[in-house]
Order: structure tokens, then sequence, then C-alpha cells
């Protein structure tokens, strides 16, 4: 029951001639059905655009778009079978929730008693029963975002799009919401694109993650091997938090074995066979070690309950290391590093890109 | 800052206020009082002085009997002609506008910033410059001299303020309640009608208000482009006050001055509180 999705080289321009600015180059995308695939990346990556296209509500310069089979170029969006939840939440300001909840129906010619049928099994859902008869202004923001929520299931559409629903949300109802989603999600069972600028969203809610820079499609894989095996720097430095610490140098090869050298220390790892690489590591990949020869200054500690996370200046920039809570460590000490070397990233320094070839390789 | 209750600026600021309010009511106080009085004591009395007695014979001469040359039927006509003038005038420049803004905002199209300069320029044109041409126009369309020909004329007049009123409170409306509607599947005017006309409240209140006011007011229009049959009460008013006779009857007029504006005294009484609101309403939270 659930529909699939094909993005075939959709491509967006806005002017004309060489005063033309491409907000997508090329993106193709197969989400499967039921899949919850996320569009991530910053603001001006693209993402929102897409998301509009697929939803109709611009039209794409160039490219081909399947929902469940059928060609939607060119379909205006109430015929695409589509939901949508707004950043803003979108809610008709002069109607109770459950006319916002039943609109969508209203407009599909449901009979009212269906229609108040299903509304109560949405509200149910949402646990939004006792603020059917309110006006959005009268709701707070998290309940807003139920009813925006309720607004898009009460039709059992092909596709859900949601469009950065939890940024405007504070912290403790985020993580509410974000759970709620997933739930939601598992519920419906109904192919979902969400769009969010925040990576943990990211993480957390996606089966899949479409990682999108500058009209760019960077990497779409699941939050595992992207996390695991971002395709460049930017992915790498843009999933995880604290972000991937990037260190660029020189490898040196002596035969079979290489030894990676960099500005103010070395280590021996398996070596790909490029010059100029750079490394990176994530924060739980370094470890603080006192005797270790590769040395630099403590200039933060951030003590985060469960680890603490020490920044370290080296001649190669700022690392961050994750380290066990009780760490007795202060700024302006000096301190050692080590890297496990069972999960190295290897980019080519001047692409960016990721040394594929690589994978696989680590150290004893 | 806690304010004694009778500090010195307090008193400033309340005397400037009074001064200010009694010299808008003095006029409407005089013309009130004078209505009452008759012409022995018009003569004799004080301009500010009370009237003896409330004798109502003015207010009946001006309605029913004052005569503009030759014509003795009062003001009646001509109210009656205003009323059937200003309202579908009103109503139909209204809501021309609100669906031109709901365009020109929420479905701009290629050189839809260009159509609302030019609309712009009809804000701001001295309409003694279309005088002449709209006579034309009317002619041609067999409306010359009549009360439809003045709902025309006043309907395409208003249409520009109308527009921008509208067009600009909808700016601030989210698109994305428009597109919300588009993807549940309503169109055009589904939209307009569910959802963006029941926002406009505030701002529909404004434009009744300033096109009524506009139009029942209007006297260049009326004075140009009406018949026997068709004068609104603004030219009635002036040519029964310019009507020379022996005596000039004072209360007479002044009955018929706040006759003639005693509706738009009306409308601001009953919209008036949607008329602040709308004034300063901004965003539309939702």
């Amino acid at each position: 029951m659930a529909s699939s999705l094909h993005i075939k080289g959709i491509r967006k321009a806005f002017g004309k001639g060489d005063k033309a600015v491409e907000v997508l180059k090329r993106i193709d995308i197969d989400v499967e059905p039921g899949e919850f695939l996320i569009l991530v990346g910053p603001s001006g990556c693209g993402k929102s655009t897409l998301l509009n296209i697929i939803a109709g509500l611009e039209e794409p310069t160039e490219g081909e778009l399947h929902i469940a089979g059928k060609n939607v170029i060119g379909m205006p969006p109430a015929k695409r079978d589509i939901a949508m939840v707004f950043q803003s939440y979108a809610l008709y300001p002069t109607m109770t929730v459950a006319d916002n909840i039943g609109f969508a129906l209203e407009m599909r010619k449901v009979p009212k008693a269906d229609r108040d049928k299903r509304i109560q099994e949405v509200a149910g859902m949402l646990q939004i029963q006792h603020l059917l008869d309110r006006r959005p202004a009268q709701l707070s923001g998290g309940q807003r975002q139920r009813v925006a929520m309720g607004r898009a299931l009460a039709r059992d559409p092909q596709l859900f799009l949601f469009d950065e629903p939890l940024s405007n949300l504070d912290a403790k109802l985020r993580v509410e919401m974000r759970a709620e989603i997933k739930r939601l999600h598992h519920l419906s069972g109904i192919t979902t694109v969400y769009v969010t600028h925040d990576q943990i969203e990211a993480m957390t809610l996606g089966s899949r993650i479409a990682v999108m820079k500058d009209g760019i499609l960077q990497q779409i894989d699941t939050p595992d091997e992207i996390y695991r095996r971002p395709a460049n720097t930017y992915v790498a430095g843009f999933i995880g938090s604290p972000t991937m610490n990037f260190i660029p140098g020189q490898v040196e090869r002596s035969g079979d074995s290489g030894k990676f050298v960099f500005e103010g220390g070395s280590l021996d790892l398996p070596c790909p066979d490029v010059q100029q690489v750079t490394l990176g590591q994530r924060p739980e990949h370094i470890h603080l070690s006192d005797d270790a020869p590769w040395r630099g200054q403590v200039v933060l500690v951030e003590p985060t309950g469960a680890d603490t996370y020490v920044v370290v200046k080296t001649a190669v920039g700022l690392m961050t290391v994750r380290a066990p809570a009780n760490t007795r460590i202060q700024v302006g000490d000096t301190a050692g590093m080590t890297v496990s070397g069972r999960h190295n990233n290897w980019f080519d320094q001047a692409s960016g890109v990721r040394l594929k070839e690589m994978d696989g390789h680590h150290a004893a | 800052m806690t304010a004694k209750p009778f500090s010195f600026g307090r008193i400033v600021v309340y005397g400037v206020l009074l001064v200010a309010a009694l010299f808008f009511l003095a006029p409407m106080y005089v013309m009130l009082v004078t209505s009452f009085k008759d012409a022995a004591e018009i003569r004799s009395g004080n301009l500010l002085s009370l009237p003896q007695s409330l004798n109502p014979d003015a207010w009946h001469l001006a309605w029913n009997s004052a005569c503009t040359g030759v014509d003795c039927r009062g003001l009646q006509p001509y109210f009656w002609n205003s009323v059937f003038m200003a309202v579908p005038a009103v109503l139909i420049s209204t809501a021309w506008g609100a669906v031109n803004g709901y365009v020109l905002s929420m479905w701009k199209f290629r050189g839809s910033e260009v159509l609302f300069g030019f609309l712009l320029f009809g804000v701001f044109m001295p309409f003694q410059v279309v005088l002449l041409p709209m006579s034309q126009v009317l002619g041609y369309l067999g409306l010359s001299s009549s009360i439809a020909g003045l709902v025309l004329v006043h309907c395409l007049a208003g249409m520009a303020g109308t527009t921008l009123f509208f067009r600009n409170y909808y700016t601030a409306v989210p698109r994305e309640l428009v597109n919300a509607a588009r993807i549940d599947g309503a169109g055009f005017w589904r939209i307009f009608w569910r959802i963006v006309l029941p926002m406009s409240t505030p701002i529909m209140m404004v434009t009744l208000i300033w096109q009524f006011t506009n139009i029942w007011n209007d006297f260049l229009f009326g004075v140009a482009f009406s018949g026997a049959d068709s004068k609104p009460i603004t030219v009635g008013l002036n040519n029964m006050a310019n009507t020379t006779s022996s005596v000039k009857n004072y209360n007479v007029d002044m009955a018929a001055a706040i006759i003639a504006g005693l509706p738009t005294m009306l409308v601001y009484v009953l919209a008036g509180q949607y008329f602040l609101k709308g004034l300063t309403a901004g965003a539309v939270k939702g």
C-alpha cells in the first residue's frame, strides 16, 4: 500500500540566460515504499525547493518525478495525493481544529459522517480530542504541531512531506515530537520525505539520509553508513556532533607499509596510495594518552554528563576528543593523543572525496 | 515610570486634548442647536445658546419640503439617490479590491508587480483628469446621468485604493497557508472564500468605512455625472442651501447638513472599532 517516489534528473533554475541561478543540479533519488527519507543540508542547499517540487508547489526546470509509478510533472498539488506539514504549521486560523483536520476530506467530498469519524480517529492517535473545538490561536506550539500532523494524517496519502516541522519548538518538545513522528510513521507505514537542517533529527528519524549542498546531492545512504563512511569531507563534517576532526597530511611509503605524517605528529596506519590526504577521525575515536608523541594544549573542557569533550589545540588545528566523564584534565594542560586506528576516514586532500579503497583496511 | 495622578505633564496632555475635542465638536454643536431654533430665535439669540424648545419644524422642512429652485420635495429624493448609489458602489468596489489584492499578493504572475505599480497611480491620480473621458465613456455605455453610471464611476475610482488595502493586508498572510490549502485540494475561489476572506474582517471594515465615506461625501462626480433625477445628497444639499429666497433659513440648512452627514457618522460608530484594529493590524499570527 505504501508508494514509491522516483526523482530523476531534477533540475531547477531561477532567472534566464547568464543571470540564471541553478538551485538544484540534476538530483536523482529513489525512495522505496514505506521509507523515511531525510533531506538534510545547510540553508540554501535546495532541500526545500526539492520538497516543493515533489509537492507540486513549484515546477522543476527539467527532470521527471514519479509517485507510485505515475509521472506527476505538471500535475497540481491536490491531484498528487500527498500531505504536507509546514514549518509554520499553516493552520487555517479561522477554522476550529476539527475543521482544520477535516478540510482536505471536505475538499475531496467525503460525507460528513465519515469525515467526523476520521477526525475522531486521528485526534485519538495524536491525543488531541479535547482540542477539537478550539481555534489555532488558542493552542500552544506543541499542540499546533500535533494538529498540523493530524491534518496530514486525516487522509491516507501516497506521501508525507515534512518541511522542517520541529524548528519552531523548544528543545524538550522537539525531542518529544521527534519520537511522535517516528511512532506515527511506524503506525501508518506511509512513505515520507522529511526536510531538516538538524543532523540529529536526520540521524534519529531517517531510514535513509540524503545530504545536500549547493543544489548537489552529496551522499544518500542509511544513517549508520553516512556516519561511518561519509562520502566526502563535507558530509563528514556535517553529520555528527561534535563534528569530525580533520588532519591534513602526507603519506610516506616505505615498501609495503606506510606512515601518515602531519604537522606536529605522525601515525602508523594502513595508508592509501595517494600522497596528499586528509584523515578524518570522530571525537570518540581519538583518545587522550599521557605518553603519546602527538601533543597539544587543552583549550576547552566540556562535560556533558555522560562524557567530557576535550578540545586540544594542535599544529593542524583544534581536535575534539571524547573522554570519559571522570577525566581529570584542565584548560592549559598539555595532552597527548592517539587514534584507535579502526575507524579511519581517508579523503583526497584536494577534492575532499573519500578514498573508498581504504574502507575495511584498519589497524590490527 | 509611575506618574503621579496630577503631574504637570498630565495636566498639559489632558488640557491639549480637551481643547482639540472642543475645537472639533464646536461646529457640530452650533449646527445641532441652530437646527432646533426658529427663525426669530436665530436672529435674536446667541450662536452658542441652547434653543428654548426642541422645535423639529426645520428637520421636517429639510427632509420633506424644502425647495431647490421650484422643486419642493426636501432632501429626501437626494438622500435615497445617495443610498442607491453608495451601497452598491461600496460593496462592489470592496469586493473587487479584495479579489485584486488576493491575486496580487498570493497568486503572483509575471508582471503582477508592474500591474500593482500602475494601480498605485490610480490612488494618487487627481480625478479632475478623468472627468471628460469618463463622461464620454458613460455616454458610450448609455449610462449618462444615471445612478448606475455613478456607481460605475465610483467603483472605478475606488478600486485602486481598495486593492492597495487588501493587497498590503494579504501580503502579511503566510504563503504556506495557501500552499497548505492547495495541497488539501482547494482551488483559487475555494481558498479565497474559506480561508482568506474569513481572515479579512479588520481590513474589510476599514475598506467599507473608507469607501462609504468617500462615495457618500463625493461632490465632484455627483455634480459632473448626475442628471436631474440622480443627484446625490451632497449636490442636493448644495443646491438647496444656494436657492435664494427672501430669508436665509439657517435652521433648515443646518438640519439638512446634519442629515447629509448622519450616515457616515453612523458607519463610524458601528464599525469604528474595527477601523482602528484594521489600521494597526500587522502580521496575522496563526
